[in-house]
C-alpha cells in the first residue's frame, strides 16, 4: 500500500511560498514589460471599469493575488469580489446580482447557474481540488489512510453531504469501503477545517487547498482514493456582466499559464 | 389579541400606518414562505425520521437552554437590578454582549471556553473526561449562552419597575433576603420573568449559529431544526421550507398556547 | 447646642448621657443618627412598653428616616438603639422584633389578606397550619374575617389599612412602627380607621411609634409626641403640653396659635420683632408668648380710650374661611392671625391691603420660659 505523508508544516512550506511569489514578481514585470506588446494585440479594447468576480471561498487567496496581478497589468481596472458557498453566490446570481464572472467550487452548483440560462457561453474547469485528511500538527494518532479514521475515541469531522466537500468525502469513503461515523456534519469546509485547527476535532477530510491554507495549524495526510473524488472548478462569463470585456480578460487571465501557477501554489491541481 | 373595550376609539393615522406597514413588514416573508411552499410534496418532506429527530431535538434543547437561563438568568438579573457592587454597569453591558456578537463568533468563543482545548474545557477533559462540542450538552450552552441575556434583560427590566419596598416589607416580617425574594419578589415579576423565559425559548429554538459552531451538526444528536433548515437550502430548497415551516408551526402554536396562559394570568 | 436653632434648647430630661436608662430596662432607647448625602437626622427617642410615641413634623424632616433606622432598613451611622435592653444596632431588619405598617401597607398583592398576616409567623418559624390559625385570630380581631381569602386589590382601604396592622402584629413585635398609618385613606375612612387603630394601639403592650405629619392624628392617636423639624428632635412632651406650649412656628401653626419668642421683664416681654406684650404671667428671661387667633379683635380705626397696651397696626395680607370664621392674614408692626365673624369681616370691609388696628388682651395670652 502507498502512504504518501505530506506534510505542510511551515519549514517545508517556505521554499513553496518564496517560489510562489518569485514568480508572481516575474510575472508581474513580465506582464508590465510586455504591456506594450499586449496593448497592441488588444488596442481596440482598452479594458476599464469594475469586473466583480463572484467565486468559491476556497479560491479567496488564490483569485485575491490574480486580481492583484490583473489591476497591474490593466491600469483602470478594478477587481471586485464576492467569495462565499458556491450554492449562496449561485442563487444571488440566479436572483439577479450583478456580476460578470462565477467561479464555483462544483459543476453541480455551476449547472443550476446554467440551466437558468445565466452563463454566456459553456463554463469550463480552470483547477481541480482533491481532499486531504487535515490531522494535528505533527499527526499524534498517525492517521496515514482513510481506514484509521475510524479508530476508536477519535473525532473525525466530515462536511455535510449537501455541500460539495461532504459528498466529495463521502465518495472516497465509499470507494475505500470505510463506514465512518463523524462527530458532526459540518455545513462547509472551513467549519470542518476550524474544528481541527481548534483541536475540538482530531481530523477532517476537507480540500488540500484548505490544508495549505491553514499553514502549520493542521497537517495534511494524503490518501489514494482522493483521485476518486476530484472536484472539478468551473468558471463562466455571465450573460448580463456589465463588463464583459474585462471579465474576459479576467477568465483569460485565471486560466493562463500565470493563473496556474497561482493556483497550483494554492493547492489546486490542474485540471 | 383582546376585543375593542367600550366605544371603540379609532387610532389616530400617524400611530395607525405605520403600525400597519410595520405589521406587514413582519408579516409578508412569512406569508412568502407559505405561499412557496410546496404543498403537494409536504407530506413526503416531514414524514421523514430526520425532521422528527430535528424537531424533537430542537424542543428538548430550548426548554432546556430556557430552563438553565431562568436558574442562573434570575439570580444575574436580581444581581444587577437589586444590589450595587463596583463595576454594575460593566457587568449589565457584558451580559448583553451575546446580543450584539455575530453568533457565529459566540460559537467560536465557547469552543475557546469550552471545548476540548478551551480555557475551562481541558480541565473538564482531564479531570472529568467530560468533552462538550458535538453533544447534546454542547447544543444546549449554545443555545443557553445567545438566549440568556433576552431572559437577563426581560427579568432585570421588570425588577427595576418593581417596588423594592415589598422585599422591605418581607424583612420586616422576619423574611432573610432570599426567602423575600422567592415569597415576594418571586411572585411579583413572574409576567415579566415569563416574558423573557418565552424570548428565550424562542430565541433558542431559532439558534443557529453558535449552535453549528460549538456543537457540529449531527442528526439526532446535535442537529436542530435550523440547522436542518440550512442544510436542506443548500440542495433542496422545497425542503427548507417544509422544515422551515414545520419549525414555525410548532413554535407559533407553543408561544400562542403560552401567552394565554401564563402571561395574562396576572 | 446650636444658638440659632428655631427654638431654644427643648428640656429633655431622657435624654441619654443626661439620665442613662439601665441596659435591662424594658422599652425602646435609641440615639438614631443617620448622615444621608448632606442631611443629617440626630434623635434620641425613648419610650416605655405600652407608650404610643407620635413622631410629628414636617415633610423631609427624618421622620420616615427615624423609622426605616428603627426597623433596620436604613443603616445608623452613629448612635445607639436598644430594645429591652438587647442592642440592635447590627441587627438585620429580619432579625428584629419590630414590625411596620408602612405608609401605603405594601400587602403583598399576589397573596390573600390571610397569607398576608401569615407571612411573618411563617417566616419566623411557624408551621403552615399553624401561621394561619394565627393569621385567621388575627383577622378576626380586626374584624376582617369575612375577608380572609381576598387579595389586597379587594380590599377597602380601611380594610388594607388593618390587614397591615395585623400582619404587622401577628409578629409579636416589641416595637410596632406605623409610618403615616391613615394618610392613604378619604377623610371619612380615616375617622373610622383612627378610632380602630386607637383601640389596637391602646391594647398593644409593646412600644408602638407612629411617624406623622397630621397633628390630629398625633394628638389622638399618641401617648407623647416628638417634634421632629430638619431631622431634630425641636419639642417633646404630652399632646396637651405640646398644644398649650409650642416652642416652634412650625408647632405654633399646626395648633393654630400666634407664637412670638422675647425676653420678659416682669408682665412685659419685649419680643425679638419689635413691640412689646403685656402678659399676666410675670417671668423673667427669655419666654415664648402665645394667643390664639380667636383672642385677636380687630378695628378700623384707632379705638378711642384703648390703653396703648397690645394694640398693634397691621395690614391684612391674606384672608381665608376657617371653619365658619374668617382667618386674617396680618402684617405690619406685628404679624399674626386673627379670626372673626364673617359679619364683622364685611362690616370692617376687609380685603388685601386694608389697614386695621389689633389688641388682644393681656388675659388671654400665654407666657412660658422658653
Amino acid at each position: 500500500m502507498t502512504r504518501s505523508v505530506r506534510r505542510t508544516r511551515r519549514p517545508r512550506r517556505t521554499p513553496t511560498v518564496a517560489a510562489a511569489a518569485v514568480a508572481a514578481l516575474l510575472a508581474l514585470s513580465a506582464c508590465g514589460s510586455a504591456d506594450s506588446d499586449a496593448g497592441g494585440g488588444g488596442a481596440a479594447e482598452k479594458l476599464s471599469g469594475t469586473v466583480t468576480v463572484f467565486a468559491a471561498a476556497s479560491l479567496k487567496e488564490s483569485f485575491t493575488a490574480l486580481g492583484e496581478r490583473f489591476e497591474q497589468a490593466h491600469p483602470g481596472t478594478r477587481v471586485t469580489f464576492s467569495f462565499g458557498g458556491s450554492d449562496t453566490l449561485a442563487a444571488s446570481i440566479t436572483g439577479g446580482a450583478p456580476a460578470d464572472v462565477f467561479a464555483a467550487a462544483s459543476p453541480k452548483t455551476m449547472k443550476t447557474v446554467t440551466d437558468a440560462g445565466g452563463t454566456d457561453g459553456a463554463p469550463a474547469t480552470f483547477a481541480r481540488n482533491r481532499l486531504e485528511i487535515a490531522t494535528l500538527p505533527g499527526n499524534p494518532h498517525h492517521v496515514s489512510a482513510l481506514k484509521d479514521l475510524t479508530a476508536p475515541g477519535l473525532k473525525v469531522v466530515l462536511c455535510d453531504r449537501t455541500v460539495p466537500c461532504g459528498s466529495a468525502a463521502r465518495t472516497a469513503l465509499d470507494a475505500a469501503g470505510v463506514d465512518l461515523t463523524p462527530v458532526s456534519y459540518e455545513e462547509d469546509v472551513k467549519s470542518a477545517l476550524n474544528k481541527v485547527v481548534l483541536k475540538e476535532a482530531d481530523a477532517a477530510v476537507v480540500y488540500r487547498t484548505d490544508v495549505r491554507a491553514a499553514g502549520d495549524k493542521v497537517e495534511g495526510v494524503d490518501f489514494p482514493e482522493s483521485a476518486r473524488a476530484v472536484n472539478d472548478y468551473p468558471i463562466a462569463l455571465l450573460k448580463d456582466a456589465p463588463n464583459a470585456a474585462a471579465a474576459k480578460a479576467f477568465i483569460a487571465l485565471v486560466r493562463s499559464a500565470d493563473g496556474r501557477r497561482t493556483l497550483t501554489g494554492a493547492g489546486f491541481v490542474e485540471p | 389579541m383582546s376585543g375593542p373595550r367600550g366605544g371603540a376609539r379609532t387610532a389616530p393615522l400617524p400611530l395607525l400606518l405605520p403600525a400597519v406597514a410595520g405589521l406587514a413588514f413582519l408579516l409578508l416573508p412569512l406569508i412568502a414562505l407559505l405561499v412557496r411552499t410546496p404543498w403537494s410534496t409536504l407530506p413526503d418532506q416531514l414524514t421523514s425520521t430526520e425532521v422528527w429527530q430535528a424537531l424533537r431535538l430542537s424542543l428538548l434543547c430550548a426548554t432546556s437552554a430556557t430552563v438553565l437561563s431562568l436558574v442562573v438568568g434570575v439570580p444575574l438579573a436580581w444581581l444587577l437590578a437589586r444590589t450595587d457592587f463596583p463595576g454594575r454597569g460593566l457587568v449589565r453591558a457584558l451580559v448583553t454582549l451575546p446580543l450584539v456578537l455575530p453568533p457565529v463568533v459566540g460559537g467560536v468563543a465557547l469552543l475557546l471556553a469550552f471545548g476540548r482545548n478551551g480555557v475551562v474545557g481541558q480541565w473538564l477533559d482531564a479531570w472529568f473526561g467530560i468533552t462538550i462540542p458535538f453533544t447534546t450538552t454542547g447544543v444546549v450552552l449554545a443555545e443557553t449562552f445567545v438566549a440568556m441575556p433576552f431572559l437577563v434583560i426581560s427579568v432585570e427590566g421588570t425588577l427595576r419597575a418593581a417596588d423594592p419596598r415589598y422585599e422591605e416589607a418581607a424583612a420586616t416580617l422576619g423574611a432573610s433576603r432570599f426567602t423575600a425574594f422567592r415569597r415576594v419578589t418571586l411572585p411579583l415579576i413572574a409576567p415579566g420573568v415569563a416574558a423573557g423565559a418565552v424570548l428565550a425559548w424562542a430565541r433558542a429554538l431559532g439558534e443557529f449559529g453558535a449552535t453549528i459552531t460549538f456543537a457540529g451538526n449531527f442528526p439526532g444528536r446535535t442537529q436542530t431544526m435550523p440547522l436542518a433548515v440550512y442544510l436542506a437550502l443548500q440542495n433542496d430548497p422545497a425542503a427548507a421550507i417544509a422544515l422551515s415551516l414545520v419549525l414555525l408551526a410548532v413554535s407559533i402554536a407553543v408561544l400562542a398556547g403560552l401567552r394565554d396562559r401564563w402571561m395574562t394570568a396576572s | 447646642m446650636t444658638p440659632d436653632r428655631p427654638g431654644p434648647d427643648p428640656r429633655r430630661p431622657d435624654r441619654p448621657g443626661s439620665d442613662p436608662r439601665r441596659p435591662d430596662q424594658p422599652g425602646l432607647d435609641a440615639r438614631l443618627v443617620v448622615d444621608r448625602g448632606g442631611f443629617r437626622l440626630d434623635i434620641a427617642l425613648t419610650a416605655a412598653p405600652g407608650e404610643v410615641v407620635a413622631l410629628l413634623g414636617p415633610n423631609g424632616a427624618g421622620k420616615t428616616t427615624a423609622l426605616r433606622a428603627l426597623a433596620g432598613l436604613e443603616p445608623l451611622t452613629g448612635g445607639h438603639l436598644r430594645l429591652d435592653g438587647a442592642a440592635l444596632d447590627r441587627t438585620p431588619p429580619e432579625s428584629r422584633p419590630v414590625g411596620v405598617v408602612f405608609q401605603d401597607y405594601l400587602l403583598f398583592p399576589h397573596l390573600s389578606a390571610l397569607d398576608n398576616v401569615a407571612f411573618g409567623p411563617r417566616c419566623r418559624g411557624a408551621s403552615k397550619v399553624e401561621a394561619r390559625k394565627q393569621a385567621a385570630a388575627w383577622l378576626d380581631r380586626m374584624g376582617l374575617a369575612d375577608h380572609a381569602d381576598a387579595r389586597p386589590r379587594r380590599l377597602s382601604g380601611g380594610q388594607a389599612q388593618r390587614v397591615a396592622l395585623a400582619r404587622a402584629l401577628a409578629t409579636r413585635p416589641r416595637l410596632l412602627l406605623l409610618d403615616e398609618p391613615l394618610a392613604a385613606l378619604d377623610a371619612r375612612t380615616r375617622l373610622e380607621v383612627r378610632a380602630g387603630l386607637r383601640r389596637h394601639l391602646a391594647e398593644f403592650e409593646a412600644v408602638a411609634v407612629l411617624v406623622t405629619h397630621d397633628p390630629l392624628d398625633a394628638m389622638v392617636l399618641a401617648d407623647r409626641l416628638v417634634v421632629v423639624e430638619h431631622g431634630r428632635v425641636v419639642q417633646e412632651g404630652t399632646p396637651g403640653d405640646i398644644a398649650r406650649h409650642p416652642r416652634t412656628d412650625y408647632i405654633a401653626r399646626l395648633v393654630g396659635l400666634n407664637l412670638y419668642r422675647g425676653r420678659a421683664d416682669g408682665h412685659t416681654v419685649r419680643l425679638d420683632a419689635g413691640p412689646s406684650i403685656t402678659t399676666t404671667e410675670e417671668l423673667r428671661g427669655p419666654v415664648f408668648v402665645a394667643f390664639p387667633p380667636g383672642a385677636v379683635t380687630l378695628y378700623g380705626k384707632r379705638p378711642a380710650g384703648a390703653s396703648a397696651r397690645n394694640l398693634w397696626h397691621c395690614e391684612v395680607a391674606g384672608l381665608e374661611t376657617h371653619g365658619d370664621q374668617i382667618r386674617a392674614d396680618l402684617t405690619g408692626e406685628l404679624p399674626l392671625a386673627a379670626d372673626l365673624t364673617t359679619v364683622a369681616a364685611a362690616e370692617l370691609g376687609l380685603h388685601p391691603g386694608t389697614p386695621v388696628w389689633a389688641t388682644v388682651k393681656a388675659t388671654q395670652t400665654h407666657a412660658y420660659p422658653a
